[in-house]
This record gives structure tokens, sequence and C-alpha cells, in this order.
């Protein structure tokens, strides 16, 4: 599993990428209480907002971690929000990207660095 | 992400025992406050409204104003300041006010008691030295404004609120809903009204700082009381339809306009004995006869998607109505929850307006208040 800066994950499957936040990240946005999904067969570049994310607390932006393009998105999160607080690197993942080069991944942090990043 | 000096944030007496407890500490009105504990704002908020929760509110103003001659004197003064009926308020008892200013929009709003040969007040926190520079000014004349320091303020909400209370202080179990007591208690004089901003039965309790934390260790140990954040008091008083200041009401929102005319009697209206006198009175007086252009309403997003402080409202064919002026999920309700203004021509439960978030117009339906039923204990 490969970790962004934004707290967001990324694991490959196949040759695709599954894209979710982390624990660290639902613990801090609390009990999220809906999920904005985007379109499937949407191109997007690495920053775009692509998800919003709204806990009690407040609203939150999940961006594309690479550029690609989203071809599966998670519903079920739509349904149960609160999916991302009980398995958020599990079932509760967001989207699933094509992205043409996958080595583009390396350049994020593995688990290790991201241990040290949230401290 | 800006940095915050929390250095210049004052501390409340129950810091130690709030960090003790894993509150997460926020700067809010110039304190560091616990905005939530370990369980979360959604397990607070149900916990509150099924049990009972403990909230620190010390950071919020306690005033005592002391005739300094006749109390009678001291009541006209501070009916004033305020389209509230002062002086037919009985001994023992609470009443909910509002500071206006000269163009009708409100200062603060606030509770006041009846104690006999005193008021007691409390204000909110980032009011309260306005307020008490307001109330100098207008009242030394006649009394002596005391800014309570050395108290702190906690509340007890939920249905199971009075047995938790009643272990400790037998005697409240004889209050009810806007009573006010004071009981010799050996955690201090306790200065207890039965009331609070959760739409839950329950008290605030005004007790000596020396012994808050016993209290709060006291209130904690028994069976079903949690201590409860910020986060869930702002969803818990959302639900129950009451107003936030700088938030729902303002200077620019009058009484009228904010649904709030509950709180002008009618002896400070047009026709009763102690009519206006009221800094505003002119024009609140007349949007209680002619009906006021906006109107706090309640407001039912019909999608998932939580509608927040200053999402703009529409009616349907586009035209601008108002905006939202507190919103976000409403753990009881199970649904996203707001209120806000509009024109008063959209004001009626049932109309459809829409709202737009993140730049999409969603349906959103007036709906009364509050989104979740009352139990004081009348």
């Amino acid at each position: 599993m490969k970790y962004t800066k934004e707290h967001e994950w990324m694991r490959v499957e196949g040759d695709l990428v599954v894209v979710g936040i982390t624990e660290h990240a639902a613990t801090q946005l609390g009990d999220v209480v809906f999920v904005e999904l985007p379109e499937t067969e949407t191109m997007v570049a690495e920053g775009d907002e692509v998800c919003v994310i709204e806990s009690v607390k407040a609203a939150s932006d999940i961006l594309a971690p690479l550029d690609g393009e989203i071809v599966e998105v998670n519903t079920k999160l739509v349904d149960k929000p609160a999916l991302v607080n009980e398995d958020p690197t599990g079932e509760a993942w967001f989207f699933k990207m094509k992205i043409d080069d996958l080595s583009a991944l390396d350049d994020y942090m593995d688990e290790d660095e991201y241990a040290d990043f949230i401290g | 992400m800006t940095d915050l000096n929390t250095s210049d944030l004052k501390r409340l007496a129950l810091h130690d025992l709030h960090v003790a407890l894993g509150g997460k500490m926020v700067p809010f009105a110039g304190y560091e406050m616990p905005v939530q504990y370990p369980a979360g704002v959604m397990s607070e908020h149900l916990h509150t409204r099924t049990a009972a929760g403990l909230f620190d509110v010390s950071h919020m103003g306690q005033v005592i104003l002391r005739p300094t001659g006749d109390m009678a004197a001291l009541v006209a003064a501070f009916e004033a300041l305020m389209p509230v009926d002062v002086a037919g308020l009985a001994e023992g008892r609470q009443r909910y006010g509002l500071f206006t200013n000269e163009t009708g929009g409100i200062s603060d709003d606030l509770m006041f008691a009846n104690r006999g040969d005193h008021l007691f007040v409390v204000v909110n926190a980032a009011c309260k030295e306005a307020d008490v520079a307001h109330m100098q000014a207008h009242l030394s004349a006649v009394a002596t404004v005391e800014h309570i320091t050395d108290r702190a303020l906690l509340a007890l909400q939920g249905p199971r609120a009075e047995a938790a209370l009643a272990a400790w202080v037998p005697g409240v179990t004889e209050m009810r809903f806007m009573d006010v007591r004071v009981f010799d208690t050996l955690y201090g004089p306790m200065w207890v009204s039965r009331s609070g901003y959760t739409g839950e039965d329950g008290f605030e309790i005004s007790v000596p700082e020396a012994g808050a934390e016993d209290l709060a260790r006291s209130l904690l140990a028994v069976n079903g009381v949690m201590p409860i954040g910020l986060g869930a008091r702002d969803s818990l008083r959302l639900e129950a339809g009451l107003c936030l200041y700088g938030h729902d009401i303002d200077t620019t929102t009058t009484p009228v306009e904010a649904g709030l005319t509950w709180a002008i009697q009618k002896v400070r209206r047009t026709g009763g004995a102690r009519a206006g006198g009221f800094p505003g009175a002119d024009r609140i007086l007349r949007e209680l006869t002619e009906g006021p252009e906006r109107l706090r309403v309640g407001l039912l997003p019909q999608t998932r998607a939580p509608m927040r402080e200053g999402t703009q409202l529409f009616d349907q064919g586009g035209t601008p109505l108002g905006e939202v002026t507190s919103g976000g999920f409403g753990p009881s309700v199970q649904a996203p929850v707001a209120m806000g203004y509009v024109a008063a021509s959209h004001a009626t439960p049932g109309t459809l307006l829409e709202g737009e978030v993140r730049g999409k117009r969603l349906p959103v339906t007036v709906a009364p208040l509050p989104f979740h039923p009352t139990t004081y204990k009348r």
C-alpha cells in the first residue's frame, strides 16, 4: 500500500489502483455522514477534487492521487457513509483508477514512511 | 492551515480533567475547549438524548446584578435593555432574554434569573466583555455589575440528568423547567437552573472553581453520565431549533426575524402596560404587527448532502431568498438539518426551495422547528 500526504491510500489491484482514506484520516474526520463519488469514465488529473466527504464536523475533499481514469466507484459508501469509519482501508475504498504507468506510485510513501509522517 | 497560537488561549478550571478524559482541545471563543472526547460527536449526541451528558460551559459569562438601592429600579433599568418582561419574572425563576441595539438587531442572547435580592445573568462567551460593559454603562446608577470569574459552569443534560444530579443534590428533583435554586453542597454553594441548550431536560450548574472538578467527577461516576464536547453541543442545539449567537442571530437580525417572538411578552408589545422602551423598539414592534421581511426557518435538505452555514438558498425559479446560518447532520434525526433566513413569502413549512452545495442546486424543504421534540420538565 502507498500513501499520500493527503492521507489517502493506494493499492494496486491488477492494472487498477484502488484509492481510499487512511484510518488516521477517518479518525480525524469523525463520524462520516455523507459521501459524494465521482462519475465513472472520468479523466482526472493528480490533485483534482474527485470526492466529497462530510463528517458531523465538516466537509473535506478527496483528491485524485494520480493522473488517470476513474473506472469504478464504491456506491456502498453513498448508502452507508459510516463504513468509512468502520473499515477505512478495506470495505470503504472510494474509487478505482486506470493509470498509464503504475511506477508513478513509487513516488509515494510506504507504510513506514506514512507512519513517520503522521507521527 | 493556520497555526493557532494556543498560548493566547485561556484555560478552563477543568482543563486537566478534559485532557485526562481524552478530550480533543480546540480554540473556541478565546478558550481551549473540548470539541469531542474519544466516543466522538455522533455517540456523544445520541448518548445525551438517551442517558445524560456533562458539558463544561465555563467559558460563558456569569454576571450578578445587585441593586444599590431598590430592586425595582434595577428591574426597570434592565427592562430598558431588552424587549422582555423582567418585572413579571417571579423569584426563583429564569427567563430567556435578548439585548437589542438601536436598529432592532440582537447584540446578545442570554438567560437571566430572579434570585430575590439580585439578578443572575448568563451570557455568551464571545460577547461577555461587551455585555458587561453594556450593563455597566446602563445599570451602574442602580446596580453593581459583578462579572463572576471564579465559578465554573457545567450543564448536565438528558433523560437521566435528574437522577444523576439528585444522587449528590437531592433537592433538584423538586425543580421544574426554568426554576433556579441555590444549594449548599460539599462542592460549595451551587447555583442550579433547570434549563440547557440541548432540547432535553437537564440542569446548568454554577459551582465554585475549587469544587468544580470534584463535582464533575462525581457526576461522571454516576452510571449513564458521559462527558460531551462542543461538537455534540452544537448538533443537539441545532436539532432543538435553538439559535447560536453570531450565526443564527446577530446585530443584523431582529428578534422577530429570528422567530423569537415568544421571548417578547405581551406586556412589552404595543398595547401592553410597559410597551416599548427598549433599543430598536420602533422596528421590533412594527415587525410584530406587520410581519418581518425575512424569517428564520428550519430546513430539511432532501438529499443526504448537509447544507452548512453560508449555503445560498433560492426559490425553484432561481431567485435568491437567503442563506443557511447553521447546518449539519442531525444524529437523532438521522438526516441533514439546517436553519437559515428566507424571504417571509417562502417561510411556510413545506415550501420547497433549493440550496447551492458545491455549485449544484439541491432540493431543501422549509420545516417546523424543532427537528427533535423537546423534553423539558414543565
